[in-house]
């Protein structure tokens, strides 16, 4: 923290930064529509397909009585994946008192609370009977991993909403009484209730800090759980391929990658677009950058355990599955993954000049497409290969591969999370004001103070 | 008391209107149709060979139409103190198919929809090549049933595994979990909906079928109630199938109805379970396909295409 400034000073530099963070809220040009548009319209176009799914039943996706989970279900893990970041950088960095991720966590909490929402989305979307989705309440059955999963993922819902939300009522309450008058006043309408009658005296302060740390606190063990418990999906079946006992931690490493990356493309993309390189800067991105090495290594690690040791033994049936993944018709998709998406960023990312924003970025892109491609090598390979043989059905039973429906719907639940991300971030601050304010050394009081 | 003279008649004609809303023969149907004269109202009924008939309402005793929550009511329970199994000789089985087309039309099943699936096996690469029929396995500790997150499909006191599809949300972990490729998916709208439109669903057949559901073998439990054997059992013609009553020690074979000690059987010709390993203790029996009365003709398919 820097040392405390005069007033005069503070307020001057209060305004910079009000300034600079309201510009995502205040800008509103060609380029903004064009985004919206796009992402409304390819989103409707996946609803529609929904629409034909659900019309005509689960046989317009390419998946058949063998290859019974698809596109959908890789999809589901990724994005159960990619929201587990929340759970890293907005809570365990923050307990382990890591400042310099603090600018960081509401990037996190918003990817967190996108994906966390599409991934419920896509299981509805995955099954053959959504009009019985109550069902899971009205008979759950709490033998089953399914109900798990419900339970923490709408609870970690739950916690990442209010992660994102509390710290926000500083900002909220700052933007009512400083806001410009180029915020329109629909903004600040929401901004007045939503700030729900924040003074900022020190009482105030001290609830939310105190609220934050239970919550990063809590979020501990339910975000471990989420991603856990989505690989039990897998691991609770005696199926080769996914009948292995590492499934938990190393698809909570998996995640780890795959929020990592999917949190420097946002930071890159705030940085550019809304002119945000002092708030984002260089250090932010080697940091990341030195974060997902980490993460890394550490899902190599698993990796490595994970298809190494039944590759040494090679026993019939996993023998089979291996032989697809790594010589087969997997083999192309698979070492992609594994070389561009894993090893080959590991190995540049060690460079300084590969942590710059830029060359990081680039890397991140290819890290989440790898990450999307592994769940999709994790789901659907094991399904093609069952203990006995695949007899007396077509041969599209055989193979899967996904119809233009399921591409369709894919795509909705991309379009639909960068949709969230979206109106978060032009309604509400992207970095934490108050605490950046804070930070720099402003007065409390200064913050509390009314527009002149 | 012309109704009760009426339904004298019928049940002296032998029709059986089944609890589960079976009748019998059509032919029976018929006959009945000439003594009907009160109402026009007509009902459409699944008969124990599958076969869809339309009779009069009238015709039937109310009493023993179960509505459809006393009918999944009693299919969750089972026929009480009855231990199903069965036992498939595989050197008997020279790919009729027979069990096949029987279970098909029976439960309402598409042409690649298999309850029962004949496969074309061989353990190792110089070992004879051998047909062997494989219905759901009916396990003991049935991996199907404890991921389902509904409890739409459940194991019964009698040992069978069912589906309740009145219930089921389509999610699909069971097929997943089967470690047997036992189970199917109706992806679309099952085959002839039209005509299955309105019929009352049977628990314990699985029919009418519902798009977006899961089906599998039910070792025809609907007709295990009317004290016959299972559809397969009784269609094949080569005496491949045994089935039984655990606790009876009794089984009985579909082709030649001779009926011998259970124990004994598996005993003596060295039975064995489809991937004893695996832990699911399944309640279907297999007779290693040794002296086969029928050579295997044609190619083998490849094991994991």
């Amino acid at each position: 923290m820097e040392k405390t400034k005069s007033p005069e000073e503070s307020r001057k530099l209060l305004d910079k930064i009000t300034f600079d963070l309201t510009r995502s809220i205040v800008k509103r040009d060609e380029l903004t529509r064009f985004w919206y548009f796009i992402l409304v319209m390819f989103a409707a176009v996946g609803l529609w397909g929904w629409f034909i799914q659900i019309r005509d039943g689960l046989g317009v996706t390419g998946m058949r009585d063998y290859v019974s989970w698809g596109m959908y279900i890789a999809n589901f893990v990724f994005f159960v994946a990619v929201s587990l970041i929340g759970f890293l950088i907005s809570s365990s960095l923050q307990l382990l008192k890591i400042s310099w991720s603090k600018p960081i966590s509401r990037v996190a909490e918003q990817i967190a609370i996108a994906a966390v929402a599409l991934a419920g989305i896509i299981i509805v979307m995955d099954m053959g009977r959504p009009d019985r989705f109550l069902n899971v309440f009205l008979h759950g059955r709490f033998a089953s991993p399914i109900i798990w999963d419900v339970t923490v993922v709408t609870t970690y819902l739950t916690i990442s909403v209010l992660l994102y939300y509390i710290p926000l009522i500083p900002d909220l309450a700052l933007l009512r009484d400083r806001g410009g008058d180029d915020i329109p006043k629909w903004k600040m309408q929401i901004y007045k209730i939503l700030s729900l009658g924040w003074k900022g005296n020190d009482k105030q302060y001290k609830l939310v800090a105190h609220s934050m740390r239970v919550l990063m606190i809590l979020i501990l063990p339910v975000g471990l759980s989420i991603h856990t418990v989505t690989s039990w999906l897998f691991a609770a079946t005696l199926r080769s391929g996914w009948d292995t006992t590492i499934f938990g931690p190393y698809f909570v490493a998996g995640a780890f990658v795959a929020g990592a990356a999917a949190v420097v493309i946002l930071m890159y993309a705030y940085r550019v677009r809304y002119r945000l390189g002092e708030y984002f800067e260089d250090l932010h991105f080697d940091y990341m950058g030195k974060l997902l090495v980490f993460v890394c290594l550490v899902y190599l690690y698993f990796n490595i355990n994970e298809f190494w040791v039944p590759a040494y033994k090679m026993k019939t049936a996993e023998g089979i599955h291996l032989r697809t993944l790594f010589t087969g018709s997997y083999a192309p998709m698979f070492w992609s993954a594994q070389m561009l998406g894993l090893i080959l960023p590991i190995l540049l990312m060690l460079f300084r000049f590969f942590r710059k924003p830029l060359p990081l970025t680039i890397i991140s892109v290819f890290v989440l497409i790898a990450s999307w491609l592994k769940r999709y090598i994790i789901v659907v390979p094991t399904l093609e290969h069952p203990f006995l043989p695949v007899q007396n059905v077509p041969d599209y039973f055989k193979h899967y591969s996904p119809t233009s429906i399921e591409i369709m719907i894919t795509i909705f639940s991309f379009m639909a999370a960068l949709l969230i991300i979206t109106v978060l971030a032009k309604m509400f601050p992207v970095i934490t004001i108050w605490e950046y304010a804070e930070e720099k050394g402003i007065d409390k009081e200064i913050l509390a103070e009314p527009k002149k | 008391m012309e109704n009760k003279s009426r339904r004298s008649f019928v049940k002296k004609l032998g029709v059986s209107v089944g609890a589960a809303g079976l009748v019998g023969g059509s032919s029976l149907l018929s006959s009945c149709n000439q003594v009907e004269t009160a109402s026009g109202d007509t009902i459409k009924l699944l008969t124990s060979s599958g076969e869809l008939v339309e009779v009069n309402k009238a015709q039937l005793k109310p009493a023993d139409m179960p509505s459809l929550t006393e009918n999944q009511k009693r299919g969750r329970k089972g026929l009480p103190g009855r231990k199903f199994v069965m036992v498939i000789d595989l050197s008997k089985c020279r790919n009729a198919r027979e069990c096949m087309k029987g279970c098909q039309k029976h439960h309402q099943l598409r042409p690649e929809q298999h309850h029962i699936n004949v496969l074309q096996m061989q353990d190792a690469e110089h070992t004879a090549p051998y047909y062997m029929p494989k219905p759901c396995q009916h396990c003991d500790n049935p991996p199907c049933t404890k991921v389902c997150p509904v409890n739409a499909t459940f194991k019964r006191e009698d040992g069978i595994v069912l589906i309740d599809n009145e219930r089921c949300i389509g999610c699909r972990f069971c097929i997943a979990a089967c470690p047997y490729s036992a189970r199917v998916f109706n992806w679309f709208e099952p085959r002839d909906a039209e005509k299955y439109e309105g019929v009352t669903y049977n628990i314990e057949a699985n029919v009418p079928q519902k798009k977006g559901t899961i089906s599998k073998c039910l070792f025809s439990a609907d007709r295990l109630r009317d004290g016959k054997l299972p559809t397969c059992v009784s269609s094949c013609p080569n005496g491949v199938y045994w089935f039984g009553d655990q606790n009876e020690d009794a089984v009985t074979n579909g082709t030649t109805h001779e009926t011998t000690s259970f124990s004994k059987l598996i005993k003596d010709n060295a039975a064995y379970t489809l991937m004893e390993e695996l832990g699911t203790k399944p309640r279907v029996y297999y007779l290693p396909p040794k002296d086969r009365a029928f050579p295997f003709q044609g190619e083998i398919e490849d094991h994991h295409s």
